[in-house]
Parts: C-alpha cells; sequence; structure tokens
C-alpha cells in the first residue's frame, strides 16, 4: 500500500513536469507547478513516516510491467527505502515551499520548471527501487534531470563547464554502477534485489571488485575525495532551490545507494573493507572543510561544506562496516546510527543554509562575500534562520548536528575492541581527523555568517538588500525549528531508526524513549548519557537569570556611537575583515601544506598613491595529482588512436584480418 | 527528602563556582603581581571591577546588531552551565549525567562561537584580528581537548565526568603512560583556551599580542562585565577540570555526609589555589609566543593526546 | 601490586623519554635544543637507575652514572662553549616545517608500536612495551638527523638515538655487556663531536657557519 502512494506521488512529480513545459512562460506556471510538488512531497513525507514509524511491518512490494520484459520494474519500500523517502520528501517539500517565494524571480522558469519535479520523481524512484535495472535507470534520470537544472543559466561559461564536469562524472559513475551490479548478480543471476540476496555470498575477490565500483559510482555522487571536484562546480551553478536539494537530498540517495549495495546487496564484506572506507572518509571530511575554509563565494562554501558532511557519514558507515564483519552488532548498530542521523540532520541544515545564501541572492544579486556584509540589519528573520543553521552545522548543542558527531565519537570510543592492527592505527587517526574538521567547521561558519551577515556593507547591493519573501522565511523557520527539535528530542529520532539497523546490522540501540528525563544512551548509563532537552533547558534558565540579575542589579543606561576601533575608526568599509583575510591565519597554518597556499603582495612604492595587491595562490591538490595526469593519459590515447581515422584501405582490411585470425585462435585454444 | 537535598548540592555547586571564579582570578593577579616585586591588586578587586562595570552606561557602536547585544549573555550562560557539571566538592551530582566531557566541551565551543560572531559584529579591523586568530587557534586547541578526552574516557571505560573522577580516585588506575601524556596535553590546551601566556596576554591591549581582548574590545558597561565573567569562569572550569582528574583526592562521593561535603570543599579550594599559583607563576617565567609558533605548540598537544590514544588502542597496558 | 606500580613507573620514563625525543622534534632554537637534550639523558639516567633497582642488577648504575655525568652534564656544556666559539647560526632551519616533522613522528611512533607489539608475541607484555618506546626513541633520533641542516642538531639526533638504544638494552633483563657497550657508545660519540669541530669535518654536513644562512627569513612562505 505504501509503495502505490509513492508511486502514485512519482506520477504526480512527472505529470507536473509536463504540466510545466506547458505553463513555464505563464504567470501562474510557477506558483502551480511548485505548489502541486509541494502537496505530492507532503503526501510522500507523510506516508513514508508512517511506514517508518511502524516499525517492523512486512515490507510493501509492486512489480510493474514496465522496462525489460523479463524483468519488470520491482519496487519496494521496507525500512531503509522508508528513511530515506522521508529524507528525500522532507527535502522536497521544504525546497518546492522556498521556491513558491523564490521561483518568482527566476530568470528562465522554462528552463527550471519542468525539471524540478522530474528531478524530484528520479530521486524518490531510485529510492523506491527494488531490481537493478531500474535503479540505474531511474539513478541516470535523476543525475540528468539535475544535469538540466545546472545548466538552466547556461549563458554563463562557468555553468557551461560546471554542467560539462558534472555529466562526465555522472556517468562515470554510471558506468561503475552498472559494472558493480553486473558483478553482483553474476553470470547467471536475476537482477531484482530478492535475486541477488538469494544468490548468495560472493567470493572475496567479487566482493572487494564491488566495493571500489561502488565507492567510485555512489561515492563520486555523494562526493567522496577524490570524486568529489563536480560537487563545488554544479551545486552552486543550480538555482538555490536546486542546490539545496543536490546538496541535501542527492547526495543523501547516492549514500542509500552504498548501503543497499554494500550493507543489503553484499552479504559478507572483508574486514579491510572497511578501512578503505574509513580512510577515504577521513581525507574527504578534512579536505572539504579546509576547501570550504578557502572559499569566498558563498554557495561554493556550502557546497565544499557538504563534502565534510558526508565525510562523517562515511566515517559512521566505515565503523559499522568494521563492527558488523567482527561480530559486535550493538556498536555497528550505534555506528549506523550515528551516520543516518547525520543524514538527517544534514538534509536539514544544509538545506536550510542554501536557502538562506538563495535569499541573499535574491535580495543583493551577490554570491561572492567579499561584496557583501551588515545584512543582519535589513534581512533581520533571514539572518536569525542561518544563524540557526550555522550553529546545528557547527555541531554546537542543543542542536542537533552535536548529537550525531557526539554518536558518532561514542562509536569510535568502542572501537578499541576490534582486533585488526590496521584499525587500531586507523581510527584514532579518524577520531582525530573528525575532531579537527569539527573544530574547522566551527570556524568556517563563523566566517560565512560573520562576512555576509554582521560587519558594515561592502557594496552598493548589500547596502539597499530587502528582506526575503514569507515562502522563503516560511521554509528557512520550518527547517530551523526541525533543527531544534531534532537536537532537544533525539531519542525520538534514534527509536525511529532502530528497524532499520536492525534490518541491516541485526542489532539496534536501546530503547531510548522510555528513558527518564528524555536523555539518550547509546550502549549502557554507565558509561554515558546526554540529555538535549535538559541542556537546552539549562542554558536558558542560566541566560534568563543571568538577564534579570543584570536587570535588578545593572543600570540600564544605553547610549549609541561610532565605534572604538583603539581611536582609530575607519569610516571606509574595506577596512573591515574580508573573506580572505579571516581565513588567512588558517590558510597559513593549513593551506601551506595542502594547497601550497602562496601570498604575494604588490606594493607600490613610497609616495605612489595606488593601492596594493594581494594575490592569494591555492592550487588544488586533487586536480594536480588525481585528474591532470588523468586527463593527460586520456588526451595521449586519444591523440594515438586518432591514427586509426586515417589509415588506407589496405591497412584497414589488414585489421580485420588480425582480428579474425585471433578470435580464431582463441576459439582453437579455449574450446 | 533525598531529592531535596541533591538538589540544594547541585545548586550549591552552581552557586560556588560562579562565586569563587574572580576570586581564583584575583589569586592569579595577585602573585603574578607579588612575583614581579609588586604589591598588587587586592584578591577581591575583581568583583568591584564587576560590580564598577555593572553600574556603568553601556555604550554600543552605531552599527551593532541584536546579536552583539544577547552575545555576552549566551556566552556567560553556556559557560556557567559548564562549569557547573564539572565536579568540584562532591561527584555524582543529581544532573552530572545530562551532559558528558565531549558535550562540555562542546558549550565551550558555542560560547566561542558566539564571542567570535560578536568580534565580527561591529566591523572593525580589531575585531576581526581577534576572530581570526581565535578560530585558528580553537582549530587545533579543541581536536586536542577532544583527543584528550577519548585518552581518558578509553581509560576510564566512560565519558562521563563523574565516573572518570571516580576511577582516577580509585587505586586501579596506576601510573600510565598515556595518562600522563594528557595531562601535559591538558594543560597546553587549558593555557590556549583561556588566553593565557604564552598564547595570549590577558593583561594586554596591544594589538600584536591580541586575541581575545581584541574581540571583546568594543564591550562596555554591563556586557563587558558579563563577559569578563564568562573568561574568569572558564579559568575556573579548566583548573576545576584538571584538578578533578588528575587530583581527583578529597571530592565527597555520591550521597555523602555533610562533613564529607564541607571537606570536600575544602580540599577543592586548597587544590584551586594551589594551580592559581602555580599558573602564576608560569606565566611569569616563561615568554609570550610569536603568534604562528601556536599552532606548532597546540599541534604538539594534538600530537601528544593523539599518542596517548593510539598507545590505548594498541595495548591496554598503556 | 607493588609489582605493578614498578612496572608502571618504567612505563612512565620510557614514555617520558619518548616525549623528550618529541620535545627535541618541536624545538627551533638551539640553545633550548641542548637543554632539552640535557633532559633526555637525564631521563635515561632515571630509567636505567629504575631498572637496575627493580631487576637487581646493580652494574647498571654504572651506566646511569654514565648517562648523568657524561650525556646530562659534560656534553651539552661542551657543545654550548662550541657553539658559542665557533659562532654557529642558532636558528635550527629544518627541511619541512615543524608541523610537518611532528606528523612524521607520530607516524613512527605508530609504526614502532605496530612492529614490537606484532614481532614479539610471546615475551613479557612489560619488555615488549618498553622495547617499542625504545625503537620509538630511535626512529625519532633518526628522523631528528634527517631533517635538520644544523650539524649540531644532527649530532644531538645521533645521540638521541644512542639513548633509545641503551634504553632498550637495559630494558631487555639480563643483556651481558651493557656497562661496556654503553661506554663504548659515549667514547664514540665523544670522538664524533670532538672530530667535527677540532678537525672541521663540517663540509660533510649541510652548513654550520652563519654567513651561509644570511637567506634565512622568518618564515618560509
Amino acid at each position: 500500500m505504501p509503495v502505490v502512494i509513492g508511486l502514485c506521488c512519482v506520477a504526480a512529480f512527472l505529470a507536473v513536469s509536463v504540466l510545466g513545459v506547458a505553463t513555464s512562460r505563464s504567470q501562474a506556471g510557477t506558483p502551480l507547478v511548485y505548489g502541486i510538488c509541494l502537496a505530492a512531497s507532503a503526501v510522500a513525507l507523510a506516508s513514508a513516516l508512517a511506514q517508518l514509524l511502524a516499525g517492523g511491518t512486512a515490507d510493501s512490494t509492486l512489480v510493474l510491467p514496465l522496462g525489460l520484459p523479463w524483468l519488470g520494474a520491482h519496487f519496494r519500500i521496507d525500512a531503509l527505502a522508508a528513511f530515506f523517502l522521508v529524507v528525500v520528501n522532507l527535502g522536497g517539500f521544504a525546497s518546492s515551499l522556498f521556491a513558491l517565494g523564490h521561483g518568482r524571480h527566476e530568470t528562465a522558469p522554462h528552463r527550471v520548471l519542468p525539471f524540478y519535479p522530474a528531478f524530484l520523481a528520479g530521486m524518490n524512484l531510485v529510492v523506491l527501487a527494488d531490481d537493478a535495472f531500474t535503479f540505474l535507470l531511474c539513478w541516470e534520470f535523476m543525475s540528468l534531470s539535475s544535469w538540466a537544472l545546472v545548466m538552466a543559466h547556461h549563458r554563463d561559461p562557468e555553468n557551461r563547464r560546471a554542467g560539462y564536469i558534472y555529466l562526465l562524472m555522472a556517468s562515470f559513475g554510471t558506468l561503475a554502477l552498472i559494472l558493480a551490479f553486473g558483478l553482483l548478480a553474476g553470470p547467471d543471476g536475476g537482477y531484482g534485489f530478492a535475486a541477488i540476496r538469494a544468490s548468495g555470498h560472493p567470493g572475496t575477490l567479487i566482493a572487494a571488485l564491488v566495493l571500489v565500483l561502488v565507492l567510485l559510482g555512489a561515492g563520486s555522487k555523494a562526493g567522496l575525495v577524490p570524486l568529489h571536484v563536480w560537487l563545488p562546480l554544479a551545486h552552486p551553478a543550480a538555482p538555490s532551490h536546486v542546490s539545496a536539494l543536490m546538496s541535501g537530498v542527492m547526495t543523501k540517495v547516492a549514500v542509500y545507494g552504498f548501503i543497499r549495495i554494500i550493507f543489503d546487496l553484499l552479504g559478507e564484506p572483508s574486514w579491510w573493507s572497511s578501512m578503505i572506507v574509513l580512510a577515504l572518509a577521513g581525507i574527504t571530511t578534512v579536505l572539504g572543510v579546509l576547501y570550504a575554509l578557502m572559499q569566498h563565494d558563498l554557495k561554493r562554501l556550502l557546497a565544499y561544506h557538504t563534502v565534510e558532511n558526508i565525510g562523517i557519514i562515511f566515517i559512521g558507515l566505515g565503523l559499522a562496516l568494521a563492527f558488523r564483519t567482527d561480530g559486535m552488532e550493538w556498536a555497528a548498530a550505534l555506528a549506523f546510527t550515528a551516520a543516518l542521523f547525520h543524514v538527517f540532520n544534514h538534509s536539514l541544515f544544509k538545506s536550510l543554509l542554501f536557502f538562506g545564501a538563495g535569499a541573499v541572492l535574491n535580495s543583493t544579486g551577490e554570491r561572492d562575500m567579499e561584496k557583501l556584509g551588515g545584512l543582519i540589519h535589513r534581512m533581520p528573520l533571514a539572518s536569525f534562520a542561518f544563524l540557526v543553521g550555522c550553529v546545528a552545522i557547527s555541531a554546537l548543542p542543543p542542536l542537533n548536528g552535536f548529537v550525531s558527531e557526539w554518536l558518532t565519537f561514542q562509536a569510535i570510543l568502542l572501537s578499541p575492541e576490534l582486533p585488526e592492527w590496521g584499525l587500531k592505527i586507523l581510527i584514532p587517526t579518524v577520531g582525530a581527523l573528525l575532531a579537527l574538521s569539527a573544530a574547522l567547521a566551527g570556524a568556517c561558519f563563523v566566517k560565512a555568517f560573520g562576512v555576509t551577515f554582521l560587519g558594515r556593507p561592502r557594496s552598493k547591493h548589500a547596502e539597499k538588500a530587502l528582506e526575503t519573501d514569507n515562502f522563503s522565511l516560511a521554509s528557512m523557520f520550518l527547517l530551523a525549528a526541525l533543527c531544534l527539535l531534532a537536537g532537544i528530542l533525539p531519542g525520538f529520532v534514534i527509536d525511529a531508526l532502530a528497524p532499520v539497523t536492525q534490518s541491516l546490522v541485526d542489532g539496534h540501540m536501546p530503547v531510548q524513549s522510555t528513558l527518564s528525563w528524555l536523555m539518550i544512551i547509546p550502549v549502557s548509563e554507565s558509561r554515558s548519557s546526554y540529555d538535549g532537552m535538559l541542556v537546552f533547558v539549562f542554558i536558558a534558565l542560566s541566560a534568563l537569570l543571568s538577564v534579570y540579575a543584570i536587570h535588578r542589579l545593572a543600570s540600564h543606561k544605553l547610549r549609541r556611537a561610532p565605534a572604538w576601533d583603539c581611536g582609530y575608526p575607519d569610516p571606509s568599509p574595506f577596512t573591515q575583515y574580508t573573506a580572505s583575510s579571516f581565513a588567512q591565519p588558517i590558510r597559513r597554518v593549513f593551506g601551506a601544506v595542502v594547497f601550497g597556499a602562496r601570498e604575494r603582495v604588490e606594493m607600490p612604492p613610497p609616495g605612489d598613491p595606488s593601492p596594493a595587491v594581494l594575490h592569494v595562490e591555492l592550487r588544488d591538490p586533487v586536480w594536480d595529482w588525481f585528474y591532470a595526469p588523468v586527463a593527460f593519459a586520456v588526451n595521449f590515447a586519444a591523440e594515438r588512436l586518432n591514427h586509426l581515422q586515417f589509415l588506407t584501405i589496405r591497412r584497414y582490411l589488414m585489421l580485420v584480418f588480425v582480428l579474425l585470425i585471433l578470435l580464431l585462435l582463441v576459439a582453437a585454444i579455449w574450446l | 527528602m533525598a531529592l531535596i537535598r541533591d538538589f540544594a548540592v547541585q545548586l550549591a555547586e552552581m552557586l560556588l563556582v560562579l562565586a569563587l571564579a574572580p576570586a581564583l582570578t584575583g589569586l592569579v593577579r595577585k602573585v603574578k603581581a607579588r612575583l614581579l616585586r609588586r604589591r598588587g591588586p587586592s584578591l577581591f578587586q575583581p568583583y568591584r571591577d564587576l560590580l564598577r562595570l555593572l553600574r556603568k552606561e553601556a555604550v554600543l557602536a552605531e552599527n551593532a546588531s541584536w546579536l552583539f547585544r544577547v552575545a555576552p549573555y549566551l556566552i556567560v550562560s553556556a559557560t556557567w552551565v559548564a562549569a557547573a557539571l564539572i565536579p568540584t566538592f562532591a561527584t555524582g551530582l543529581m544532573f552530572s549525567w545530562s551532559a558528558d566531557l565531549i558535550a562540555i566541551i562542546a558549550l565551550l565551543a558555542s560560547a566561542r562561537f558566539f564571542l567570535a560572531l560578536a568580534g565580527m559584529d561591529v566591523g572593525t579591523s580589531f575585531g576581526g584580528i581577534g576572530s581570526s586568530r581565535e578560530v585558528m587557534i580553537a582549530s587545533l586547541a579543541e581536536p586536542a581537548m577532544i583527543v584528550i578526552v577519548f585518552t581518558l574516557a578509553l581509560i576510564a571505560g566512560s565519558t562521563q565526568l563523574s565516573t572518570i573522577a571516580d576511577f582516577m580516585g580509585s587505586p586501579e588506575v596506576g601510573l600510565r603512560v598515556s595518562l600522563g601524556l594528557a595531562l601535559i596535553a591538558l594543560i597546553i590546551v587549558a593555557l590556549a583556551e583561556n588566553a593565557r601566556i604564552p598564547i595570549d596576554n590577558p593583561a594586554t591591549h596591544l594589538e600584536l599580542t591580541m586575541v581575545h581582548e581584541a574581540m571583546v574590545l568594543e564591550y562596555s558597561g554591563r556586557h563587558l562585565a558579563l563577559i569578563e565573567l564568562a573568561s574568569m569562569l572558564k579559568l575556573l572550569l579548566y583548573i576545576s577540570l584538571i584538578a578533578c582528574l588528575f587530583v581527583p583526592w578529597g571530592m565527597a562521593p555520591p550521597e555523602g555526609t555533610m562533613a564529607a561535603y564541607f571537606a570536600g570543599a575544602a580540599a577543592y579550594l586548597a587544590k584551586l589555589a594551589v594551580f592559581g599559583i602555580l599558573l602564576a607563576v608560569f606565566e611569569t617565567a616563561i615568554a609570550k609566543m610569536r603568534v604562528f609558533r601556536v599552532p606548532q605548540f597546540l599541534g604538539a598537544a594534538l600530537m601528544l593526546g593523539l599518542l596517548g590514544m593510539l598507545l590505548r588502542f594498541v595495548s591496554g597496558g598503556f | 601490586m607493588s609489582g605493578h606500580l614498578a612496572f608502571d613507573i618504567a612505563h612512565l620514563l620510557a614514555g617520558s623519554l619518548v616525549l623528550a625525543s618529541f620535545m627535541l622534534l618541536y624545538q627551533d632554537r638551539l640553545y633550548a635544543m641542548i637543554n632539552v637534550y640535557a633532559g633526555h639523558a637525564l631521563v635515561l639516567t632515571l630509567s636505567v637507575a629504575w631498572q637496575a633497582y627493580i631487576q637487581d642488577a646493580p652494574h647498571l648504575y654504572i651506566t646511569a652514572g654514565l648517562a648523568l655525568g657524561f650525556k646530562a652534564i659534560v656534553i651539552p656544556v661542551a657543545l654550548r662553549r662550541i657553539v658559542q666559539q665557533l659562532g654557529i647560526h642558532r636558528e635550527i632551519e629544518t627541511v619541512v616545517g615543524i608541523g610537518l616533522t611532528m606528523l612524521a613522528g607520530m607516524a613512527l611512533v605508530a609504526l614502532s608500536m605496530v612492529v614490537m607489539l606484532r614481532v614479539t608475541g610471546n615475551a613479557a607484555p612489560i619488555a615488549r612495551e618498553d622495547l617499542a618506546f625504545a625503537l620509538a626513541v630511535v626512529l625519532l633520533g633518526l628522523l631528528i638527523m634527517v631533517t635538520r641542516r644544523n650539524a649540531v642538531s644532527q649530532i644531538i639526533g645521533f645521540m638521541s638515538l644512542e639513548n633509545g638504544l641503551v634504553l632498550a638494552a637495559t630494558g631487555a633483563k639480563g643483556m651481558p655487556l651493557v656497562v661496556e657497550i654503553s661506554v663504548a657508545f659515549s667514547i664514540l660519540i665523544a670522538f664524533i663531536v670532538i672530530g667535527i669541530f677540532l678537525f672541521r669535518i663540517r663540509e660533510r654536513f649541510d652548513t654550520v657557519d652563519v654567513g651561509a644562512m644570511d637567506q634565512f627569513r622568518g618564515e618560509r612562505r
């Protein structure tokens, strides 16, 4: 039954997409399309949430006679799919609500309106799919519709380049997934997921290949280093509500693909597979946040930060893999719950932050932080919601980012019991990297909020900004409220995730909602506990107490005056810190090693009134070491192979002849 | 009845840390002055300073936002909640299980987040210097602190501060290498987080040496009083943390008698005094580092903490 | 219980030696490095003396005395005099930054832990862990020699390496000729130190002189 509801919503999305083609040029197109998407997402969200909260009830499946004739199209909602459907449709709901307001400012609605519902449909279908063919088809459909959205403003050459690289990486990822499914299905197995599960455990070589291919395929869509390069180009290029969906939701669909294949279909992975995942995840986490710190484009900063959060999710997944292979199911459940909780949290606050960036872009026309500033006075409500998002993403209590990070740390603390030596060295390192990235994330968002919203306006656009419309504000405040709720009532989220972990790692965390004072206990009370609600209440109480004490004991006088600035205030807004100058100490400490950061100052000679210019040079190590050689090799090979175009007829005949002889030889030897 | 008594003890602890924080700062300043052959201000001068600031008019910059006015309250409340969760004269207090050591560090990180934002609010270059240097120091000090917490948690089997304190007080802890490394790293992190020499100078107003002072340059009156109180609380917090983890003797057990509580309080005062004097001596004996030597110093603390954690992973005997 | 405490103190002293090696890696001034080396030798003295006490091997007290007298007092004083008289540049230039060097040091300590604990599967646990620390000190000493351009700091690295070897030798209970070996090593070091500065073997090292250091600015950025 829930499958049918889900598929009906998908059909609604597809129908609206067609409608969007027809109505995009008219005035009513935008509210109509987004409004129907809003309703359909809400229905799908409610149905998926009901399915998830119902717990261990039977999965619902459906087979449609579409697609391959002997296979059909299988659709199924089990606990994992229900959870991810909640994430996808919550993101879709918030994004459609935001777009009702934001979409009015869209300059090319005919390029956005038809593809947006298709994108939502694609994401829902990937999660619903229950056989390899449907999965891959919908995966490609999702990629193509998001590509169309990235290319919506195609007159900008940067967007064109972003779309090109995105298409390349997406095709490469799908190829890797096709090969992975081929290996899983085996030479005579079926492609349905049920058939793959029933076919038993593949050998270690096959398992290793499948892991590598899935990391390439799903990992590149999620944004694991070194396959992340398309993400910071493509996510900012799309319209803001689509960026929120791509960063907050599509990356989670990729995580879903990884979990489905590795945890569900693969069976028993070997112990070192967790080492690969953990190592990649650790590097991804730190590199993602360091990249984000070096940016001054607000949307690109947020996109790079997504890379860091995907790293955190994969750290949890790697730990779950390691615990599962060693038979520690309760620890695997903890690590898995931490990863899934972070999936949920990240979709909430990343969407919120992208909506804020979209609001800023709408009001000022600028994405570059170096031209913004002082927006807290002009856009008070939007800046408050953005602040909540910044606090949440920096993993500060009592909001939700802290809970998932705390759970991941607790999982790391359980891992000395793992016997393998490699893990004994790797896990402390990954723990230190995770702690480092958490601190750097705080720095990154002090920079993002401080330079964009605080201080004085650095350009005319920032001076004249206006508050955003009510729909955008409504969706931002909705997400901010959810961030707070998930932070102070984490026990309910953990209990909702219990059926998912039970089905995948055969264990679940202790039941949280029955604990007193709404606290959460990951393993046992003597080990550790956390009470989000109490911490929130304590902070609120002590803040109120201090306000009351100040009110009674202190003077109430207040006077406004020019800024003190040690007696040397400068009226020009350019004397305040910019994004690059804020990041300079961190750039100097970390950037010199990781990015080869070099600063160069061109000083005019004394007496010359022209300004000094600061150049900062950063080299992306992933491009230099990974992609540039690959591109060079591809070019080299292509050039050599190009000679095949210009052979004479005799040479062509020779080629055919030689291949025929080879084929006959092979047939002679092996048959 | 027991519930009310537990609640009263918890409340007493919260008020105790609030009351003692300025006295500790006063002690440190007094000892430093004496070591420099000055008479120095009285021990209770910080109380008088706070009272004086409370009575003054607050002057705000013209473009200061609501965040600037709200931040001091948030900072002091987060720091106070964190300080109240650390066992001082008794372990196992009523709400000690609600936040473990990782949550305490994260509460301090929230306070720092809002302080850094407040520094950026007015849009002056001093605020920017303070905030950018503060987040650089925090980006290394906080991971070092978390790795130290991991080391301690791996030894004691829990991240709950009361449980760790009880374990450290019991005879089974032994003299472990990883504990020694954690202690040294914790001292370095405590110096960095409290803006003490050699990382920052708490008494300066020179731009070259400012980190914390630069962020609060625009504050005055009651807001400045709150921020000063918060930094005094933070110093008390770190010293209490070092005392409860590495010198845990004398603390009353949960459900102790009144005599045990008083003995615990006396022991706590003694520990505060000793650590305050040691801090003053250390600050007088050493010079402040160059700003870009600080990341190496904190990186060393991170390495030491990581080494301690690694040793625990590798073998239980460490 | 007292046996447990004895082992704990031995561990603690061995760990302090690793800590002192890390502090050697961290220094960027030559006088500070010489002082830290004196501390390194002092910790070695305490460790050897403690081993002499718990193993009931009085001949190890001679090694401890040698470490104290020669390595903790004579060599540092001699090095300071040499640095002053020859006007050797007192800033230590590293090949890569101090941060990276310390990361490499961490990796080396992890490596020595893994190697020692896997290879010596059935020895007594206390001996294995002490050997792991000793190997870490040796590797860190080598790292100091490899990442420093200044000859005096390279010598200090060599001497800390030798301290690690002495720690390994005294930690393994019942190793013969410990005293004789440690005396031989000390004489070797004395000759190296004398040889470099008296017979001007400085050309073999990167450089010692002030003149070559003029391009050095505060930060290599």
